[in-house]
């Protein structure tokens, strides 16, 4: 299993999902991904997309500036 | 055992995708998203980085719908590619700089490109959600088949909205959908596509005015046009576009532009491009976040930093105190008496 992260600070959404969509595409199941981004569209999006995929939010983690999103390959 | 067939469809986040999705779904086939983004796509959350709109759902339309949908949603970046389209659209623009059918023609296209490349997972056939008559500039009747051919899905292209008022396709021929349950959905009135929205069940849609994207903004194109003929040349980053989308933009001289944030939430979005650009805001007084496009020379600094302290706190003050910030981080400070309201000339909004 790897743990991986992904900068996706000052991107806005659907961009942070589009970068961990293709970062999930050359993981295996049950890696990780740690994706920080800043645009708060993520917190709805991400779990959105992993949640129709197939894959799952494990973590997510907000300050003031950024957010951590950590999701799990799904089969 | 029949086959079950596979189909990808463009899906907007809008109802008709939706419409079509749920009509193929009735017939038993496997649907799978797929959604291309420009950059010039209007998202919720676009607009939700202005403070008002904070409330607003955040979400993502085409993500929702593959939600309701029970299906996958594959979002593929065409940002670089899209260039092409929108400079040098074989079919023209509509009433503003929206290239609606070559962007159609570009979308299927890619769609059938990615359709070659996912080969393994056996799709069949291509969807949109297109109704003859709904955009004035795409979605006609003599546009479906140029639609159809230049994208290179020819017959593989259903459109189950209004299916029955076109040529009957593969998927149809060859008895892999019943084009009787099928629709013939035409024109602009909506009532239909509310009446089966309904009958499915689906109360909750998106119906953007104008469309998904900004390019059929006429606001958003005129500031899309004055960027590229300020600077002589029609290329744009994704940067660009974005910050099309936030701010007052002002211009003063040939020479640059500011980009004012309007509320907190702008303020803080445009703080995240001062290490690219020139930034000014008021020290003295609270005032929103402004951006510099394109060169700001010492002499005008004066002039900037009296419109931006035009639109802070300080605005009736005698004197505002303006931080100026090159992306090196090279600062100074000016102490300027604000533009009044009139001094601000109409013709410098862009």
């Amino acid at each position: 299993m790897s743990r991986q992260q992904l900068d996706a600070r000052r991107m806005l959404c659907p961009m942070p999902v589009i970068k961990t969509q293709n970062q999930v595409a050359a993981m295996q199941v049950g890696d990780e991904v740690e994706v920080i981004c800043t645009d708060p569209g993520a917190l709805n999006d991400i779990p959105a997309w992993a949640r129709i995929n197939g894959h799952s939010v494990i973590d997510t983690v907000q300050d003031e500036d950024e957010i951590r999103i950590t999701v799990r390959v799904g089969a | 055992m029949t086959k079950q067939h596979k189909a990808v469809a463009l899906i907007s986040g809008g109802l008709d995708s939706m419409l079509a999705v749920r009509v193929l779904q009735e017939q038993g086939i496997e649907v799978e998203g797929i959604n291309f983004y420009t950059g010039f796509c209007v998202e919720g959350h676009t607009h939700a980085i202005r403070n008002h709109d904070k409330e607003k759902q955040k979400r993502n339309n085409a993500l929702w719908v593959a939600e309701q949908l029970g299906i996958k949603l594959h979002i593929v970046d065409v940002i670089e590619e899209y260039k092409d389209v929108l400079l040098n659209p074989k079919h023209g623009y509509g009433a503003n700089m929206n290239p609606c059918l070559d962007c159609k023609i570009f979308m299927v296209g890619k769609a059938v490109e990615w359709v070659k490349e996912h080969h393994k997972d056996g799709f069949d056939f291509i969807v949109t959600g297109e109704v003859i008559g709904q955009r004035p500039m795409s979605q006609r009747k003599f546009t479906m088949p140029i639609i159809s051919e230049e994208s290179g899905a020819d017959d593989l292209l259903l459109r189950p909205l209004c299916a029955k008022n076109l040529p009957e396709t593969k998927p149809e021929r060859e008895g892999w959908v019943d084009r009787e349950k099928l629709y013939d959905f035409h024109g602009r009135n909506r009532k239909p596509q509310i009446a089966l929205a309904k009958q499915f069940g689906l109360h909750d849609f998106a119906s953007p005015a104008g469309g998904c994207c900004f390019l059929t903004d006429k606001s958003y194109s005129d500031k899309l046009v004055d960027l590229w003929q300020a600077r002589n040349s029609r290329e744009y980053e994704l940067d660009d576009i974005m910050l099309l989308k936030v701010g007052r933009h002002i211009r003063p001289s040939d020479e640059f532009k500011l980009i004012i944030a309007r509320d907190a939430g702008e303020s803080k979005f445009l703080e995240g491009y001062r290490k690219q650009y020139t930034s000014l805001h008021a020290l003295s007084h609270n005032g929103p976040m402004a951006l510099v496009d394109g060169e700001l020379k010492q002499e005008q600094y004066p002039l900037a930093a009296a419109i931006v302290a035009r639109f802070g706190k300080g605005r009736s003050a005698e004197e505002v105190e303006i931080d100026i910030a090159t992306p090196d981080q090279q600062r100074q400070q000016i102490k300027t008496a604000p533009l009044s309201a009139d001094e601000v000339l109409q013709e410098w909004y862009v």
